[in-house]
């Protein structure tokens, strides 16, 4: 039974998040309303419950002394966030702000190096002619032709210390077409995606909710 | 200038016409076409071999990092490669880095867990073969604390227990430990699961993607930073076709072949329209 009236709700909310297309109306503004709120209302009690409860205060509680006074500024540090409820003191709140900013740019700037440049820019460095030990290989050496082409030109579109005329100006030139070319493709993927979403729930629509299909 | 009034016309039609449209291409193909021949590519056909490589025992992690507004993609990858650890006798660790997401991971390994006890004898156990630690805040916190010991923050599992109870986490304590991770997700922490987890830990991932977020991860496929990827809900069907067992993925083919299809002639309609009406306009 229970399973029915869910499976009954949730089409309901789903026919009713879909009327957005024909035009808005109270009825799309109440089912996503309902989402945000259910949404907001369980991370907060899943972030209470298996975050701060077991990490910050019952490990207060049960750890040696110089562990639970070290756990005092983490603490400490969330509740001056909540500053920002009180306008008045709400300054207070960038402290903590700083503090993870800081780790944050930290982290960031050593993650962007030891885990994108590097690895991509060693991703680059290929031979633009391939040769195995079964002898020249054409449609290798064309990819890789493309690829470093495609690096360079695309930088060169984003070199803007000298005019881009002459050489600079058609390597420019081809460095647009390879971003249109990657525009394309990310426009079809999100076509796909989008209507990925809509196969799921017009499948949830025939077969969990009418047993049509 | 009919044909200008027409193509005009076009260009003006009520966008609630194409939406009506592209529901029924995506509506009449379930009732009437059938699934055709898939062919995996390359990127799908790395990530299965990289599940296939694990030996007996070895552990797959799997991150769950997406919710409701992407499962009808992500879902198919995660129970076709939960089918293919467990039937490997592979040992499952799920977690997360979306709240709403953990319900979701639960919901499909019960689902797998099901479905090989029914149809194929197969048991497995509930922290003996596989364990859901949930999901913790603040996910470059996370990816970097399971690096040193992933009992730093996962003390228990989603039901609250302590992990330490069960069998299955003795002997994982942190990367070292992990034979390959699965990233589920619809947004931008497969960046951070690359650039911390395999920069600076060495782990191999595997990525099943939502179609917007794949074309970005293909540098990293490309470099080796990624062992597989699996995009959008084409890469969950020929992922199905690897495994054999045929889901959400391979079901939702005949109808993305029709949408696209008809977004295919309507891009070309749309041009053709604003090109015939420009040279022709201008005569």
């Amino acid at each position: 039974m229970a399973q029915i009236i869910g499976t009954w709700f949730a089409a309901f909310l789903t026919l009713a998040i879909l009327s957005f297309l024909y035009k808005d109306n109270p009825i799309y503004k109440a089912a996503e309303h309902l989402y945000v709120g259910a949404s907001a209302a369980y991370a907060v009690i899943y972030v209470y419950f298996f975050d701060v409860k077991p990490l910050l205060l019952e490990r207060f509680a049960n750890s040696p002394v110089l562990e639970r006074w070290l756990l005092v500024i983490p603490g400490f540090m969330g509740l001056l966030m909540l500053t920002r409820f009180i306008p008045k003191y709400a300054y207070i709140s960038r402290i903590p702000i700083s503090f993870t900013v800081g780790m944050g740019a930290g982290l960031g700037i050593t993650a962007a190096f030891q885990g994108f440049l590097i690895p991509q820019l060693q991703s680059t460095l290929i031979p633009i002619v391939v040769w195995s030990t079964n002898g020249f290989q054409l449609m290798d050496t064309i990819n890789n032709i493309i690829m470093v082409v495609g690096v360079l030109c695309t930088l060169t579109y984003f070199y803007f210390s000298k005019p881009h005329t002459g050489i600079l100006g058609h390597s420019a030139k081809l460095g647009i077409v390879y971003i249109m070319v990657a525009f394309g493709a990310a426009f079809g993927y999100t076509f796909m995606a989008r209507v990925s979403l809509l196969i799921g729930r017009v499948y949830f629509l025939v077969h969990d909710w009418l047993a049509l299909v | 200038m009919k044909i200008i009034q027409l193509l005009e016309g076009l260009g003006k039609v009520d966008r609630r016409i194409i939406f009506l449209l592209v529901f029924l291409a995506v509506l009449i193909p379930m009732f009437v076409s059938k699934t055709g021949q898939i062919r995996p590519e390359e990127p799908v056909k790395q990530a299965y071999a990289a599940v296939d490589r694990l030996k007996p025992g070895d552990v797959l992690m799997v991150s769950i990092d997406y919710d409701a507004t992407s499962e009808p993609e992500l879902k198919p990858m995660l129970e076709a490669i939960l089918y293919q650890a467990f039937q490997k006798n592979l040992k499952v660790v799920m977690t997360g880095q979306l709240a709403l997401g953990l319900p979701l991971g639960q919901i499909s390994l019960d689902k797998v867990v099901n479905d090989l006890k029914e149809k194929h004898g197969i048991v497995k156990e509930y922290g003996v073969d596989y364990i859901n630690l949930g999901y913790r805040p603040g996910y470059v916190s996370v990816i970097l604390a399971i690096g040193r010991e992933i009992r730093d923050l996962f003390q228990s599992d989603y039901q609250s227990k302590p992990i330490n109870q069960f069998p299955i986490m003795e002997k994982i304590h942190n990367y070292d430990d992990i034979g390959l991770i699965l990233v589920l997700a619809h947004g931008a922490t497969i960046d951070t699961w690359v650039q911390y987890a395999n920069g600076r830990f060495g782990v191999k991932i595997i990525a099943g993607l939502t179609a917007i977020s794949a074309p970005d991860a293909y540098v990293y496929l490309n470099a080796g930073q990624l062992s597989g990827l699996i995009g959008g809900l084409a890469g969950a069907a020929q992922y199905e076709t690897l495994v054999g067992v045929p889901g959400g993925g391979t079901r939702g083919m005949p109808a993305q072949s029709w949408s696209h299809i008809l977004i295919i002639i309507l891009v070309i309609i749309g041009n053709a329209g604003y090109f015939i009406t420009k040279y022709l306009g201008g005569k």
